[in-house]
């Protein structure tokens, strides 16, 4: 009876291991493949087609039909309103993480913390919906403009963010340990000095986490962005022009991009290229996060 | 375990078998225009009444995503405004005649413009009713992206060899055109009449907040589009993959034929027309 029971663990043990063993395995291929297949996709526009990547990267006219894949447009419009939604979310984000961590009565904490994780949740097309009922018309108003356009883009992003940052930035902060709070505050520091010279720094690589989880999600949005964004492929010169990202703009072309065409190779490379800068932004908010240690 | 083989052949079982139960009946799939979305949408609704054992789905995307889509097998019917090139595979069935309207704004204080004078609009020249004789409110040139049949028509009538300026704001269906249009001051678009007039008994007349205009003094008018005065219009197609199957082929003749929904819908009847695609 011992002895099968036994058994019986020692079996489990195994079988759980090989799943375990098989998923990791599955993920990793199933992302090499990935990256392989938009890759291969994503040059065939300078290998097939023979595009120039200077004209690709640089070129303001997108006009696929008649040969011009010049994706700078959308390449600055991500950029933008990416690094707009970081520049205003970010740091209103830390900051509101900050204070329910450690200055906001802990019941006012408990309750907050389990409402901004909710809100993490809620759909971008949501956001997109409010942006076009709410914001488009108050800045059309505001301003005389159509509201379209990048300013209404990265307020959205901006509110779109911020649930992340703002969960992620207190879950960094209340992993800190209670000797450094205690340790500062015992050696006369005020509460505002253990904050900004002993806890945030402490706390810098989990913070640097919910900037790049920010960072991610602002970028890939694709929906409510191109709901806001006016969706112009031209070259915005203010706040209040439309524009068009390269997550929108993928999303506009695809259904007609028919198979081989230079659209949709022009698609691909769009979307390798957003990967590209995603990826590179989350390592350079690493380098500058280690840099600073 | 035995229990676990049992639930992963259920599951399974029910994964292979579940298609075939949803497909016993005849699916007929349509995508593209959503100029002729208006139409199809409603032949299709009458069809199902009519055949319980057809099931349409009709959804839109714009001229050139119905031909993708067609082309590539993912649907059955691909609607079109403008003709599908290079592409000897599809089969071209025409259902009727669309002709499209110039709307604007209805603040911006002009009713008529010249050939001339749209060109120099669309291709951002002109940049304030004022300089036609309107109000004084910046143009707001409202495009439909590259995918759209209904553009296509439009450069192909009016522009003249001109390219489109877009640093408007692009929308992506008929629909969401004319609800951009009735909110922005000062706004221009181009859409189907399917989408900008509204029929009531036999009378059709131009949508609530939103105007039309008259191109070199002609209304955009299903007579002036029969007798060739009015410019903006095109044939309506559906392309099939091929020619197409008994079932699919019997609900394009119901499009083809019931010419009271074409007409109460805002279409032609390609019979009615006086004169060809090539006399423009």
């Amino acid at each position: 009876m011992i002895a099968g029971n036994a058994n019986n663990a020692h079996r489990n043990e195994s079988v759980a291991l090989a799943l375990l063993k098989s998923a990791s395995a599955f993920f990793i291929v199933s992302i090499v493949v990935l990256l392989g297949y938009l890759t291969f996709e994503g040059t065939k526009l300078f290998t097939v087609d023979h595009k120039s990547i200077f004209e690709f990267l640089f070129s303001p006219t997108f006009s696929p039909d008649t040969g011009q894949v010049g994706a700078a447009p959308f390449i600055l419009g991500s950029l933008f309103v990416t690094g707009f939604a970081i520049a205003v979310g970010g740091p209103f984000g830390l900051a509101v993480g900050v204070f329910f961590s450690e200055l906001a009565p802990p019941r006012v904490a408990a309750a907050m913390k389990p409402a901004i994780e909710v809100l993490v949740g809620i759909p971008s097309v949501v956001y997109g919906w409010l942006g076009l009922t709410l914001l488009v018309p108050l800045i059309r108003n505001m301003t005389g403009s159509t509201g379209f356009g990048l300013l209404s883009a990265g307020i959205v992003l901006s509110l779109m963010i911020l649930p992340t940052v703002i969960s992620l930035a207190e879950d960094a902060m209340r992993v800190v340990p209670n000797s450094l709070r205690e340790g500062s505050l015992a050696l006369g520091a005020t509460r505002w000095e253990t904050i900004s010279r002993v806890l945030v720094p402490a706390a810098r690589s989990g913070l640097a986490v919910a900037v790049i989880l920010g960072i991610a999600r602002a970028i890939g949005e694709a929906l409510a962005i191109q709901m806001v964004l006016g969706n112009s492929p031209t070259i915005p010169h203010g706040l209040l022009n439309a524009a068009s990202a390269l997550t929108s703009e993928i999303v506009m072309d695809m259904g007609g991009a028919i198979q081989g065409s230079v659209t949709q190779h022009a698609l691909f490379s769009m979307a390798l290229l957003l990967l590209l800068i995603a990826m590179s932004l989350i390592v350079l908010v690493k380098f500058v996060v280690r840099r600073a240690t | 375990m035995s229990r676990f083989r049992a639930i992963a052949a259920l599951a399974a079982g029910a994964l292979v078998l579940a298609p075939q139960v949803a497909y016993a009946d005849t699916t007929i799939t349509a995508a593209g225009s959503t100029a002729l979305l208006p139409l199809v949408k409603s032949a299709a609704e009458l069809y199902q009444n009519a055949h319980s054992d057809i099931h349409i789905t009709v959804t839109g995307g714009g001229s050139n995503v119905g031909i993708a889509q067609v082309a590539a097998r993912a649907v059955d019917l691909g609607d079109s405004d403008v003709i599908a090139r290079n592409q000897p595979e599809l089969v071209d069935h025409k259902v009727c005649v669309a002709g499209f309207s110039v709307l604007t704004h209805p603040g911006v204080g002009v009713k008529n413009l010249g050939k001339k004078q749209l060109q120099d609009i669309f291709a951002g020249k002109v940049t304030n009713w004022k300089q036609l004789g309107g109000a004084d409110t910046k143009i707001v040139i409202i495009n439909r992206p590259r995918t759209s049949g209904t553009r296509g028509v439009f450069v192909h009538t009016i522009m003249g060899g001109q390219a489109l300026n877009e640093s408007g704001l692009t929308e992506d269906a008929t629909g969401t055109v004319i609800a951009a249009v009735k909110s922005t001051p000062g706004a221009i678009s181009y859409a189907v009449f399917a989408g900008t007039k509204t029929s009531k008994d036999g009378h059709s007349s131009t949508l609530e907040g939103i105007a039309e205009l008259s191109i070199d003094g002609v209304a955009p008018t299903e007579e002036n589009v029969t007798t060739g005065k009015y410019p903006i219009w095109s044939y309506e197609h559906i392309y099939t993959h091929g020619p197409p199957n008994k079932d699919v082929s019997r609900f394009i003749a119901f499009i083809q034929s019931n010419s009271k929904l074409v007409h109460q819908l805002g279409y032609i009847l390609t019979r009615d027309m006086k004169v060809t695609e090539t006399d423009r």
